[in-house]
C-alpha cells in the first residue's frame, strides 16, 4: 500500500457500491505491518516526526548568521517570530512574556505544520485529526499553566486563585467554587484539545465527502445529471481545500493564544 | 410498511439542532465586529484579534455537537 492513497482508504474499496467517508477512516493501519515492535509507527507518527524536523530545521537555521540588513529568508523568520512575540504572547501575557516564548513558537509551529499536512498533496491527512495528538498537546499545556501557578503563588494559593474570584460573598462560596474549578481546571484542556481535534476532524471528513462523492458520482453515477453533479462536486473540492488551509492556520493561532490566556490567568497577581 | 420510511442515525439530526446555537452565536459576534468598524474604523484591528478568540470558543460548541454526533451515531 503506498502512502498516497493512505489518506483515501474508501477509494480502494470502490466498485462494490458507495461507502459514505467514516470515522473509520482516520484509523490508518501501521506502515511496516510485518514488524510487530514497529506496530505503532503509522502515517501520524512519521508526520509528526517529519513536522518536528522542520520546525526544528527552520528556527535553527533562522536564529544562526543573523545580520543588521537582513536578507529574505532572514526577513520571514523575523516576521514569524515577531508574530508570535507581537500579537500571542506580549498582547495576551503582558511585561512578563518572554519565559514563555520558545514554548509559544514551539507549540505553535508545531501544530500549524502538523495542520497543515492536511492541505499537502503527499499526506492530505492532518496528523492532529488524530485525537491521540490534541489530548497529547491539550495535556501538556495543562501542565505547563497549572506549573506555572503553583510555582508563582504556591500550591494552596493558586488554587484560590484559580476557583474563587475576588470579591464574591462568602455565602456564595458553596456555588461558585465547584463552578470556577470544574470550568478552570477540568474544562479548559478537554475543550482545548476537543476544539483542534474537531475542527481537523471534521474538515478532513468533508474533504472526503466532496472528493469521494464526486469521484463516486462521475465514474459511477449511473446518467448524465449524476456525473455533471459528480465533477462539480469535485472542482468545488478546491474551495473546500482553500476554506481547510485558512482552518488549519487559524487553528493553530486559537491554541496558542488560548494557551497565552491561560499562563496570563495563572500569573495574574489580585484585582 | 409505513408509506414514508427513513433510516439513518438520529446523531444527525442532533447534530443539525446543536448547530444552531453557535450559527447564531458566530453571527453575532461578526455582526457586531462589522458595526464597530462602521462606527471607528482604525480599532479594526484590536477588535479582529478579540473576535477571532470569541469566534473559537462559540465554534467549539459546534465542533463539540459534530464529535457527540459521532459517539451517539452507533446508538
Amino acid at each position: 500500500m503506498s502512502l498516497l492513497t493512505l489518506g483515501l482508504l474508501p477509494l480502494e474499496t470502490g466498485g462494490e457500491g458507495y461507502h459514505p467517508p467514516s470515522a473509520d477512516d482516520f484509523n490508518v493501519p501501521p506502515l511496516f505491518p510485518d514488524v510487530p515492535w514497529l506496530a505503532w509507527f503509522d502515517k501520524y507518527m512519521l508526520m509528526a516526526i517529519v513536522a518536528t524536523l522542520l520546525v526544528l530545521i527552520f528556527w535553527v537555521s533562522m536564529a544562526r548568521k543573523n545580520k543588521l540588513v537582513p536578507s529574505k529568508g532572514q526577513y520571514l523568520g523575523e516576521t514569524a517570530y515577531f508574530f508570535v512575540r507581537n500579537s500571542i504572547a506580549r498582547d495576551n501575557i503582558g511585561h512578563d512574556y518572554r519565559r514563555f516564548l520558545p514554548w509559544l513558537i514551539a507549540l505553535f509551529s508545531f501544530i500549524l505544520v502538523n495542520n497543515l499536512w492536511g492541505i499537502f498533496p503527499l499526506t492530505l491527512l492532518p496528523t492532529t485529526s488524530h485525537s491521540g495528538w490534541a489530548y497529547g498537546l491539550a495535556g501538556m499545556v495543562w501542565i505547563v499553566y497549572n506549573a506555572v501557578g503553583i510555582g508563582k503563588h504556591g500550591f494552596f494559593g493558586y488554587l484560590r486563585r484559580a476557583t474563587l474570584p475576588s470579591g464574591v460573598p462568602v455565602f456564595m462560596w458553596w456555588l461558585i467554587i465547584p463552578l470556577e474549578f470544574f470550568s478552570n481546571i477540568i474544562v479548559r484542556p478537554i475543550t482545548l484539545a476537543l476544539r483542534l481535534f474537531a475542527n481537523m476532524f471534521a474538515g478532513h471528513l468533508l474533504v472526503l465527502v466532496f472528493v469521494l462523492g464526486g469521484e463516486y458520482l462521475l465514474l459511477h453515477g449511473g446518467s448524465i445529471v449524476n456525473n455533471v453533479a459528480g465533477g462539480v462536486s469535485l472542482v468545488f473540492s478546491m474551495a473546500i481545500f482553500g476554506l481547510e488551509l485558512f482552518v488549519q492556520c487559524l487553528q493553530a493561532f486559537i491554541f496558542t493564544v488560548l494557551t497565552a490566556v491561560y499562563l496570563s490567568s495563572s500569573l495574574a497577581e489580585e484585582h | 410498511m409505513s408509506p414514508l420510511e427513513l433510516t439513518g442515525s438520529l446523531g444527525i439530526v442532533g447534530y443539525g439542532l446543536a448547530a444552531i446555537g453557535p450559527g447564531i452565536g458566530v453571527g453575532l459576534i461578526f455582526a457586531s465586529v462589522i458595526q464597530g468598524t462602521a462606527r471607528q474604523p482604525e480599532a479594526r484591528g484590536a477588535m479582529m484579534g478579540t473576535a477571532w478568540i470569541g469566534f473559537a470558543v462559540t465554534e467549539a460548541l459546534a465542533i463539540i455537537g459534530i464529535a457527540l454526533a459521532f459517539v451517539f451515531g452507533g446508538l
